[in-house]
Protein backbone atom coordinates (compact mmCIF):
# COMPACT_ATOMS: atom_id res chain seq x y z
CA UNK A 1 0.00 0.00 0.00
CA UNK A 2 2.80 2.50 -0.66
CA UNK A 3 1.49 5.96 -1.46
CA UNK A 4 -2.08 5.25 -0.55
CA UNK A 5 -4.29 4.77 2.48
CA UNK A 6 -6.34 1.65 3.02
CA UNK A 7 -9.26 1.24 5.39
CA UNK A 8 -8.67 -0.72 8.60
CA UNK A 9 -11.41 -3.08 9.69
CA UNK A 10 -13.33 -1.48 12.53
CA UNK A 11 -12.64 2.06 11.27
CA UNK A 12 -9.59 4.14 10.58
CA UNK A 13 -6.96 3.99 7.88
CA UNK A 14 -3.39 2.80 7.39
CA UNK A 15 -0.56 3.64 5.03
CA UNK A 16 2.99 2.34 4.69
CA UNK A 17 5.53 5.17 4.63
CA UNK A 18 9.25 4.93 4.07
CA UNK A 19 11.80 7.04 5.90
CA UNK A 20 11.94 9.73 3.21
CA UNK A 21 8.15 10.01 2.96
CA UNK A 22 7.84 10.39 6.74
CA UNK A 23 10.42 13.17 6.75
CA UNK A 24 8.81 14.97 3.78
CA UNK A 25 5.34 15.03 5.36
CA UNK A 26 6.77 16.07 8.72
CA UNK A 27 8.85 18.85 7.19
CA UNK A 28 5.90 20.16 5.14
CA UNK A 29 3.63 20.11 8.21
CA UNK A 30 6.23 22.07 10.21
CA UNK A 31 6.49 24.61 7.39
CA UNK A 32 2.70 24.89 7.35
CA UNK A 33 2.71 25.56 11.11
CA UNK A 34 5.32 28.27 10.67
CA UNK A 35 3.41 29.81 7.80
CA UNK A 36 0.05 29.87 9.59
CA UNK A 37 1.74 31.07 12.75
CA UNK A 38 -0.05 32.70 15.63
CA UNK A 39 -1.40 35.48 13.43
CA UNK A 40 -0.68 39.20 13.73
CA UNK A 41 -3.08 39.88 16.61
CA UNK A 42 -1.81 37.19 18.97
CA UNK A 43 1.77 38.36 19.09
CA UNK A 44 1.43 40.95 21.82
CA UNK A 45 1.63 40.04 25.50
CA UNK A 46 1.97 36.84 27.51
CA UNK A 47 -1.45 36.99 29.16
CA UNK A 48 -3.36 33.89 27.98
CA UNK A 49 -6.67 35.57 28.77
CA UNK A 50 -5.77 38.51 26.58
CA UNK A 51 -5.26 36.03 23.75
CA UNK A 52 -8.73 34.60 24.29
CA UNK A 53 -10.29 37.99 23.78
CA UNK A 54 -7.88 39.19 21.13
CA UNK A 55 -9.45 40.19 17.85
CA UNK A 56 -8.07 38.88 14.62
CA UNK A 57 -6.72 41.00 11.78
CA UNK A 58 -9.10 42.85 9.51
CA UNK A 59 -6.83 42.98 6.45
CA UNK A 60 -6.38 39.95 4.17
CA UNK A 61 -2.86 38.44 4.30
CA UNK A 62 -0.30 39.65 1.75
CA UNK A 63 1.11 36.19 1.05
CA UNK A 64 -0.80 34.42 -1.79
CA UNK A 65 -0.67 31.11 0.07
CA UNK A 66 -2.20 32.61 3.22
CA UNK A 67 -4.76 34.42 1.06
CA UNK A 68 -5.91 31.04 -0.22
CA UNK A 69 -5.93 29.43 3.24
CA UNK A 70 -7.69 32.42 4.85
CA UNK A 71 -9.97 33.82 2.12
CA UNK A 72 -12.39 36.76 2.23
CA UNK A 73 -15.96 35.83 3.18
CA UNK A 74 -17.68 38.49 1.04
CA UNK A 75 -17.24 39.31 -2.63
CA UNK A 76 -15.43 36.86 -4.88
CA UNK A 77 -16.13 35.86 -8.48
CA UNK A 78 -19.75 36.25 -9.57
CA UNK A 79 -20.41 38.80 -6.82
CA UNK A 80 -18.76 41.75 -8.52
CA UNK A 81 -19.74 44.97 -6.84
CA UNK A 82 -22.13 47.12 -8.88
CA UNK A 83 -20.68 50.35 -7.47
CA UNK A 84 -17.68 51.62 -5.51
CA UNK A 85 -19.97 51.88 -2.48
CA UNK A 86 -20.91 48.20 -2.77
CA UNK A 87 -17.25 47.22 -3.16
CA UNK A 88 -16.39 49.20 -0.03
CA UNK A 89 -19.26 47.51 1.81
CA UNK A 90 -18.00 44.03 0.81
CA UNK A 91 -14.49 44.92 2.02
CA UNK A 92 -15.88 46.19 5.32
CA UNK A 93 -17.96 43.03 5.85
CA UNK A 94 -14.96 40.83 4.99
CA UNK A 95 -12.79 42.79 7.43
CA UNK A 96 -15.31 42.35 10.24
CA UNK A 97 -15.71 38.63 9.52
CA UNK A 98 -11.94 38.20 9.49
CA UNK A 99 -11.57 40.02 12.80
CA UNK A 100 -13.89 37.55 14.51
CA UNK A 101 -12.97 34.30 12.75
CA UNK A 102 -9.38 34.33 11.47
CA UNK A 103 -7.73 33.47 14.79
CA UNK A 104 -9.99 30.41 15.18
CA UNK A 105 -9.36 29.38 11.60
CA UNK A 106 -5.60 29.59 12.10
CA UNK A 107 -5.86 27.70 15.40
CA UNK A 108 -7.86 24.89 13.77
CA UNK A 109 -5.28 24.46 11.02
CA UNK A 110 -2.41 24.50 13.55
CA UNK A 111 -4.25 21.91 15.64
CA UNK A 112 -4.53 19.57 12.64
CA UNK A 113 -0.90 20.04 11.58
CA UNK A 114 0.32 19.39 15.14
CA UNK A 115 -1.71 16.16 15.25
CA UNK A 116 -0.06 15.05 12.00
CA UNK A 117 3.42 15.75 13.38
CA UNK A 118 2.65 13.93 16.64
CA UNK A 119 1.33 10.85 14.88
CA UNK A 120 4.50 10.71 12.75
CA UNK A 121 6.69 11.09 15.84
CA UNK A 122 4.87 8.18 17.51
CA UNK A 123 5.79 5.81 14.68
CA UNK A 124 8.06 2.93 15.56
CA UNK A 125 10.50 2.82 12.71
CA UNK A 126 11.21 -0.58 11.21
CA UNK A 127 14.80 -1.58 10.43
CA UNK A 128 14.82 0.33 7.14
CA UNK A 129 13.34 3.47 8.72
CA UNK A 130 9.90 2.87 7.23
CA UNK A 131 6.73 2.23 9.20
CA UNK A 132 3.01 1.59 8.89
CA UNK A 133 1.02 4.59 10.04
CA UNK A 134 -2.36 3.69 11.53
CA UNK A 135 -4.97 6.39 12.05
CA UNK A 136 -8.23 6.39 14.00
CA UNK A 137 -11.18 8.07 12.22
CA UNK A 138 -10.51 11.22 14.29
CA UNK A 139 -6.82 11.19 13.33
CA UNK A 140 -7.90 10.67 9.73
CA UNK A 141 -10.03 13.81 9.74
CA UNK A 142 -7.12 15.87 11.06
CA UNK A 143 -4.80 14.36 8.47
CA UNK A 144 -7.36 15.10 5.76
CA UNK A 145 -7.43 18.77 6.79
CA UNK A 146 -3.65 19.09 6.79
CA UNK A 147 -3.19 17.19 3.51
CA UNK A 148 -5.70 19.60 1.95
CA UNK A 149 -4.02 22.68 3.45
CA UNK A 150 -0.62 21.46 2.21
CA UNK A 151 -1.98 20.93 -1.31
CA UNK A 152 -3.63 24.38 -1.25
CA UNK A 153 -0.34 25.91 -0.09
CA UNK A 154 1.78 24.13 -2.70
CA UNK A 155 -0.85 24.79 -5.39
CA UNK A 156 -0.73 28.51 -4.58
CA UNK A 157 3.09 28.51 -4.64
CA UNK A 158 3.01 26.74 -8.02
CA UNK A 159 0.41 29.26 -9.17
CA UNK A 160 -2.21 26.62 -9.98
CA UNK A 161 -5.26 28.75 -10.72
CA UNK A 162 -7.14 26.72 -13.30
CA UNK A 163 -7.45 23.17 -14.56
CA UNK A 164 -5.00 23.79 -17.42
CA UNK A 165 -2.26 24.65 -14.93
CA UNK A 166 -2.65 21.19 -13.40
CA UNK A 167 -2.37 19.59 -16.83
CA UNK A 168 0.82 21.56 -17.49
CA UNK A 169 2.34 20.39 -14.19
CA UNK A 170 1.96 16.77 -15.30
CA UNK A 171 4.11 17.50 -18.35
CA UNK A 172 6.97 19.45 -16.71
CA UNK A 173 10.39 18.33 -17.94
CA UNK A 174 12.61 16.67 -15.32
CA UNK A 175 15.06 19.58 -15.22
CA UNK A 176 12.36 22.11 -14.28
CA UNK A 177 13.11 23.53 -10.81
CA UNK A 178 9.45 23.13 -9.85
CA UNK A 179 9.55 19.38 -10.49
CA UNK A 180 10.21 18.23 -6.88
CA UNK A 181 7.37 20.39 -5.56
CA UNK A 182 5.06 19.08 -8.27
CA UNK A 183 5.97 15.49 -7.37
CA UNK A 184 5.12 16.23 -3.72
CA UNK A 185 1.86 17.91 -4.75
CA UNK A 186 0.73 14.91 -6.81
CA UNK A 187 1.84 12.41 -4.16
CA UNK A 188 -0.07 14.28 -1.41
CA UNK A 189 -3.09 14.26 -3.75
CA UNK A 190 -2.93 10.46 -3.93
CA UNK A 191 -2.71 10.22 -0.15
CA UNK A 192 -5.65 12.58 0.30
CA UNK A 193 -7.79 10.89 -2.34
CA UNK A 194 -7.37 7.46 -0.75
CA UNK A 195 -7.85 8.83 2.78
CA UNK A 196 -11.15 10.48 1.75
CA UNK A 197 -12.34 7.12 0.42
CA UNK A 198 -11.88 5.52 3.87
CA UNK A 199 -14.02 8.29 5.47
CA UNK A 200 -16.87 8.45 2.94
CA UNK A 201 -20.17 8.22 4.79
CA UNK B 1 -73.92 50.38 -0.54
CA UNK B 2 -71.15 52.57 0.94
CA UNK B 3 -69.98 49.60 3.01
CA UNK B 4 -69.28 47.62 -0.18
CA UNK B 5 -67.06 50.15 -1.93
CA UNK B 6 -64.99 50.97 1.12
CA UNK B 7 -62.68 47.89 1.07
CA UNK B 8 -61.63 48.39 -2.56
CA UNK B 9 -59.09 51.22 -2.02
CA UNK B 10 -57.66 49.25 0.89
CA UNK B 11 -56.81 46.33 -1.37
CA UNK B 12 -55.08 48.62 -3.84
CA UNK B 13 -53.01 50.10 -1.03
CA UNK B 14 -51.88 46.65 0.02
CA UNK B 15 -50.81 45.72 -3.51
CA UNK B 16 -48.75 48.88 -3.84
CA UNK B 17 -46.97 48.38 -0.55
CA UNK B 18 -46.20 44.77 -1.49
CA UNK B 19 -44.56 45.92 -4.72
CA UNK B 20 -42.48 48.49 -2.89
CA UNK B 21 -41.27 45.84 -0.48
CA UNK B 22 -40.19 43.71 -3.42
CA UNK B 23 -38.20 46.50 -5.08
CA UNK B 24 -36.19 47.54 -2.01
CA UNK B 25 -33.65 45.02 -0.63
CA UNK B 26 -35.01 43.85 2.69
CA UNK B 27 -33.18 42.39 5.63
CA UNK B 28 -35.53 39.40 5.26
CA UNK B 29 -34.13 38.42 1.85
CA UNK B 30 -32.31 35.16 2.48
CA UNK B 31 -28.55 34.87 2.37
CA UNK B 32 -26.71 32.09 0.58
CA UNK B 33 -23.36 30.34 0.96
CA UNK B 34 -21.51 29.95 -2.33
CA UNK B 35 -18.62 27.55 -2.89
CA UNK B 36 -16.25 28.54 -5.70
CA UNK B 37 -14.32 26.23 -7.97
CA UNK B 38 -10.60 25.84 -7.51
CA UNK B 39 -8.39 23.36 -9.32
CA UNK B 40 -6.65 22.11 -6.17
CA UNK B 41 -9.50 20.69 -4.11
CA UNK B 42 -10.25 17.08 -5.05
CA UNK B 43 -13.74 16.31 -6.34
CA UNK B 44 -14.05 13.45 -3.85
CA UNK B 45 -13.00 15.73 -0.98
CA UNK B 46 -15.52 18.45 -1.90
CA UNK B 47 -18.29 15.81 -2.05
CA UNK B 48 -17.12 14.46 1.30
CA UNK B 49 -17.31 17.94 2.88
CA UNK B 50 -20.86 18.54 1.56
CA UNK B 51 -21.98 15.17 2.94
CA UNK B 52 -20.19 15.52 6.26
CA UNK B 53 -20.85 19.15 7.15
CA UNK B 54 -24.30 19.71 5.62
CA UNK B 55 -25.45 16.11 6.01
CA UNK B 56 -26.52 16.04 2.34
CA UNK B 57 -27.14 12.63 0.77
CA UNK B 58 -24.44 11.46 -1.64
CA UNK B 59 -26.50 12.30 -4.76
CA UNK B 60 -27.10 15.90 -3.71
CA UNK B 61 -23.52 16.38 -2.53
CA UNK B 62 -22.19 15.00 -5.81
CA UNK B 63 -24.49 17.23 -7.89
CA UNK B 64 -23.41 20.34 -5.96
CA UNK B 65 -19.75 19.36 -6.40
CA UNK B 66 -20.29 18.94 -10.16
CA UNK B 67 -21.98 22.38 -10.28
CA UNK B 68 -18.95 23.91 -8.55
CA UNK B 69 -16.65 22.10 -10.97
CA UNK B 70 -18.48 22.91 -14.22
CA UNK B 71 -20.26 26.21 -13.47
CA UNK B 72 -17.52 27.64 -11.28
CA UNK B 73 -19.77 28.06 -8.26
CA UNK B 74 -22.77 26.59 -6.48
CA UNK B 75 -25.16 27.72 -3.78
CA UNK B 76 -24.71 25.11 -1.05
CA UNK B 77 -26.94 26.51 1.69
CA UNK B 78 -29.32 29.36 2.47
CA UNK B 79 -30.67 31.02 5.59
CA UNK B 80 -30.01 33.99 7.82
CA UNK B 81 -26.83 36.00 7.50
CA UNK B 82 -25.55 34.61 10.81
CA UNK B 83 -26.18 31.03 9.68
CA UNK B 84 -24.37 31.65 6.40
CA UNK B 85 -21.40 33.22 8.17
CA UNK B 86 -21.21 30.05 10.23
CA UNK B 87 -21.31 27.88 7.08
CA UNK B 88 -18.66 30.01 5.34
CA UNK B 89 -16.43 29.79 8.40
CA UNK B 90 -16.82 26.00 8.38
CA UNK B 91 -16.05 25.80 4.64
CA UNK B 92 -12.87 27.84 5.19
CA UNK B 93 -11.98 25.38 7.96
CA UNK B 94 -12.23 22.56 5.40
CA UNK B 95 -10.16 24.60 2.96
CA UNK B 96 -12.97 25.23 0.48
CA UNK B 97 -13.25 28.68 -1.07
CA UNK B 98 -16.62 30.01 0.08
CA UNK B 99 -18.37 33.38 0.31
CA UNK B 100 -21.80 34.53 1.40
CA UNK B 101 -24.13 37.03 -0.23
CA UNK B 102 -27.73 38.10 -0.21
CA UNK B 103 -29.78 36.03 -2.66
CA UNK B 104 -30.96 38.57 -5.22
CA UNK B 105 -32.22 36.03 -7.75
Amino acid sequence: MPGHFEPISGGGAAVALDEVEISIIRSLAVQLLELIGPGPAEEAGDDPLAELFAEGPSEPPKDPVLQRLLPDAYGGPGADAASPEEAAEQRAYSAEFRRFTENDLRAGKRHNALAVIRSLDRLDAAGDGGAVLELTPDDSRQWLGTLNDLRLAIGARLDVTDEEDTDLLFRLPDEDPRKPMVMAYLWLGGLQETLVETLMP
Amino acid sequence: MGGVTAPAPLEIDQTESAEETFAVPEPDVPWVTIVHNDPVNLMSYVTYVFQTYFGYPKDKATKLMMDVHHKGRAVVSSGTREEMERDVQAMHGYGLWATLQQDRN
